[in-house]
């Protein structure tokens, strides 16, 4: 790892002038990601501003719902009493995630922040648009089994790796920023975005921001569950995720959220199966056909066709499970 | 100084340095950015810290890009815990920092300022090891023992969490322990056995 300035920031304005000062700087957290990264040669930066010691681990409730802060520990939040039992989606996706160090390890803000999988991003030998803009995208015609199926470009196929952050897009949740313009708040499902020609972005945050935190607005979702499929029973990043929350009156779907991981450059919600089954039975037929409705844009890119197999029939699953009919 | 000079101990120094090695081997960009950087010296100083470990106090100097995990094996030589792959993917480098485990090898040195680090070598009571260390001796929870201290550190923390009330339970909070060798079932038998032998750290 190449070496560089190391500095500890003690308060969130005091991080975002550190960060002005030294535009190749970047924000430390958990290091779970950058660390990985630096090791491999994928960034470099020249300044780490350690952001631990700031004074955003809370998670709170508050009037309209809760208050997570950005350097809340991954483990800490998914075993959080008031998660546990007011947001259940949450603490689900997030024991599907990583392992159990790397959870006492990762905070929020950096799980958001995490970068892709894809292997031509980490191998610095290969084409990857996402690492160097302009060198192409080597999953294309490349191994790309783990890669999208939604939302990709011509210059990127890459996923968002994160169990997290399908959760908080299904949740409805908004992001918390401050900046040097000062500080402003995004719904979550706004702050990922899909690769376009600029795949380089994985987000909106601007130049210089940071996370603070993500609040979670108060929900009836009485039926929750997180799918999680992977190449393993578990420590696997995902093939396919699907979180499905569900607010029944008996056996009738009063509201419905659903987001599926692994599949795209974001969490990707699926607004049409969810309007689709409003006001139906919840049944295999509706969440078969609502399914399909949510697979009428999917494309695959060779290795990876057998996810719009899986697809259907993990939604299908997902809200099967959460609604209790299997 | 003139603006030559100034640059040509520069240069010096940089090639005195350990570092000029990874510069050479990073790509052009990453070079331009290190030479670029008129604060470069600084970039190379080590930094005090302050940590427990296995009970005693440390005061060290450390370069910023030293893990815990080097700064334990190459600084310190407690070489109980393992480096299995260095990217997070294994646990053999688990350690408990204030009572919770981690890869040590995702975590720099630095970020420890202040804390209680617990490794495997501070486990045992002088000759008497601790129940976990029996534990796995009697169920063979290890072949050839690479993973062993990482799986001991990460037991213990199952247990202390609340993880260990079933097989599965048990399997699911230790499969950031990867082991080469398969002793999973060994593990788990003995992971039990101190659970319900109400053993903690
Ligand atoms: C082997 C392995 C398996 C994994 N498996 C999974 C999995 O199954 N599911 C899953 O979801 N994740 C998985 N992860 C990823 C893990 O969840 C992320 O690495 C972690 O969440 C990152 O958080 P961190 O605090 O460690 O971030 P860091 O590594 O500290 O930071 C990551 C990035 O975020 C930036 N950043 C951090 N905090 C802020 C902030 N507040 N504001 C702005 N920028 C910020 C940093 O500058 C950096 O660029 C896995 C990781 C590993 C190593
Ligand atoms: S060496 Fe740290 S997880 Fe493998
Ligand atoms: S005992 Fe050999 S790797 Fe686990």
């Amino acid at each position: 790892m190449i070496n560089f300035e190391y500095i500890r920031a003690s308060s969130v304005k005091a991080a975002v002038d550190a960060l002005a000062k030294n535009p190749t700087g970047k924000f430390i957290a958990g290091g779970t990601n950058l660390i990985d990264l630096m090791k491999r040669g994928v960034t470099a930066p020249t300044r780490l501003i350690d952001i631990n010691d700031l004074p955003l681990k809370q998670v709170e409730e508050t009037t309209d719902g809760i208050n997570i802060g950005a350097l809340a520990i991954n483990s800490e939040v998914s075993e959080n009493e008031l998660i546990k039992n007011n947001f259940p989606l949450l603490s689900m996706a997030f024991a599907a995630g990583a392992s159990a160090q790397l959870r006492n390890m990762a905070t929020v803000g950096g799980n958001m922040m995490q970068r892709t999988r894809c292997s031509y991003f980490y191998d610095t030998t290969m084409p990857c648009n996402k690492r160097q803009p302009g060198s192409g995208c080597g999953a294309l015609q490349g191994h790309n089994r783990m890669h999208a199926i939604f939302g990709a470009s011509d210059k990127c196929i890459a996923v968002h790796p994160s169990d997290m952050c399908v959760a908080l897009a299904a949740l409805n949740a908004t992001v918390s920023i401050s900046g040097p313009k000062g500080n402003r708040k995004i719904p979550f499902t706004d702050f990922h975005r899909l690769p376009e020609d600029k795949p380089e972005l994985d987000n909106t945050l601007q130049k210089g921001e940071i996370i603070t935190g993500v609040l979670i607005p108060k929900n009836n979702f009485n039926k929750n569950h997180y799918l999680k499929i992977r190449d393993r029973a578990s420590y696997a990043f995902a093939l396919i995720s699907v979180a499905a929350a569900l607010e029944m009156d008996v056996d009738t779907i009063k509201k419905v959220n659903i987001a599926m991981g692994g599949v795209a450059h974001k969490p990707w919600r699926m607004t049409e199966a969810e309007k689709f089954l409003v006001g139906k039975k919840a049944t295999r037929e509706n969440f078969s056909k609502a399914a399909e409705l949510a697979m009428k844009s999917a494309k695959g890119y060779g290795h990876n066709n057998f996810k719009l197999k899986m697809a259907p029939i993990a939604i299908t699953e997902s809200l099967m499970i959460a609604t209790g009919i299997v | 100084m003139d603006k030559n000079c100034k640059n040509e101990s520069r240069r010096d120094f940089l090639k005195k340095s350990t570092a000029l090695a990874a510069l050479a081997a990073a790509s052009p960009a990453l070079v331009k950015a290190g030479e670029n950087d008129e604060r470069i010296a600084a970039l190379f100083e080590k930094i005090p810290l302050n940590l427990e470990i296995n009970g005693k106090a440390y005061s060290l100097t450390v370069e910023p890009r030293v893990t815990l995990l080097d700064l334990l094996r190459e600084q310190l030589h407690l070489t109980g815990t393992k480096k299995g792959c260095d990217y997070g993917q294994c646990g053999a480098c688990t350690v408990h920092v204030n009572g919770k485990r981690i890869n040590s090898c995702l975590s720099l040195a630095v970020m420890n300022e202040g804390k209680k680090i617990t490794t495997i070598e501070g486990l045992a009571d002088g000759d008497k090891l601790h129940p976990m260390q029996d534990a796995f001796i009697k169920h063979d929870g290890f072949q050839c023992g690479y993973c062993t201290p990482g799986q001991i550190m990460s037991a213990l923390a199952c247990i202390n969490e609340g993880h260990a009330n079933s097989r599965d339970e048990i399997r699911e909070f230790m499969s950031g322990n990867i082991c080469r060798c398969g002793a999973y079932p060994n593990i788990v038998d003995a992971v039990l056995e101190v659970k319900k032998g109400g053993q903690s750290s």
